[in-house]
């Protein structure tokens, strides 16, 4: 669990509320925040609620033939994107821990997202 | 200040779009400078030239062109979102070989990057969705 002293400075806070599947939200908040890293920004991604759904390790497209959002979660890294962070409560609704996702974000109390969202000068939710 | 509007909910499917409109609205009334209108999501069927909702509905294309027109406010629409759902200016639809085109000035494709930029050089970014 993070406390809030060792919150880095994001200037940019993209929060992800929706599964892989199902909807283009979470393929299209990631496209803002790999944008926003190209650009130069310091981007934090916090996975809330659905949004944990994303990190479950071996994700296919799914039988829609959608584009799966894993290879992009993996891109993170290269575009800098380091400040990874997923809600424990959400964790706790689906009986995930945080060990068993890829990437190794950790996990926020609600009061450390509140304090997430206070920090960073912008926030973006999808 | 000056504010710029990212807009994510498809128009007359979701409340966002009336809303805000109302609010940039309200913004240049007050006397606040609106830079810009982002369409991402669904928010880029805002951008569609052939909407044609009844007469006694709020028009929403032509209430983002008015104030475009009247106080100098871009329309941005992501290309990638747009695109993919069909909406399309006459340059991007000779280069994807289609007949018609869905959207015209003074709406302008455009990329998320312009968006970033927008968050940068605004007071203030506000988010409508669904």
């Amino acid at each position: 669990m993070s406390h809030d002293n060792d919150m880095p400075d994001g200037e940019l806070l993209v929060i992800l509320r929706h599964g892989p599947h199902g909807s283009s939200w979470l393929r299209e908040g990631l496209d803002v925040a790999l944008v926003a890293a190209a650009f130069g920004r310091r981007v934090s991604l916090l996975f809330m609620g659905d949004g944990v759904l994303a990190l479950l390790a071996g994700q296919g497209t799914g039988a829609l033939g959608q584009k799966g959002t894993a290879p992009t979660l993996e891109m993170l890294e290269m575009y800098d994107i380091e400040t990874l962070w997923v809600e424990a409560e959400a964790l706790a609704r689906f009986g995930l821990d945080e060990h068993e996702l890829m990437l190794a974000p950790q996990a926020l109390t609600a009061e450390a997202i509140a304090h997430a969202v206070e920090t960073h000068p912008r926030v973006l939710t999808f | 200040m000056r504010y710029a509007i990212l807009l994510m909910g498809a128009p007359y499917s979701d409340q966002a779009s009336h809303s805000a409109l109302r609010f940039a609205r309200a913004l240049v009334a007050r006397g606040h400078r609106l830079e810009a209108v982002f369409f991402y999501h669904d928010g880029v069927y805002n951008a569609a030239r052939l909407a044609a909702p009844p007469q006694d509905e709020p028009h929403l294309v032509d209430g983002w062109v008015a104030l475009h027109d009247d106080h100098g406010v871009a329309l941005q629409v992501c290309i990638a979102a747009a695109l993919r759902r069909g909406l399309m200016d006459a340059r991007e639809a000779a280069r994807h070989g289609k007949e018609g085109h869905s959207v015209a000035e003074p709406f302008e494709l455009t990329g998320v990057g312009q968006l970033v930029d927008l968050g940068q050089r605004c007071d203030r970014l506000v988010t409508f969705g669904p």
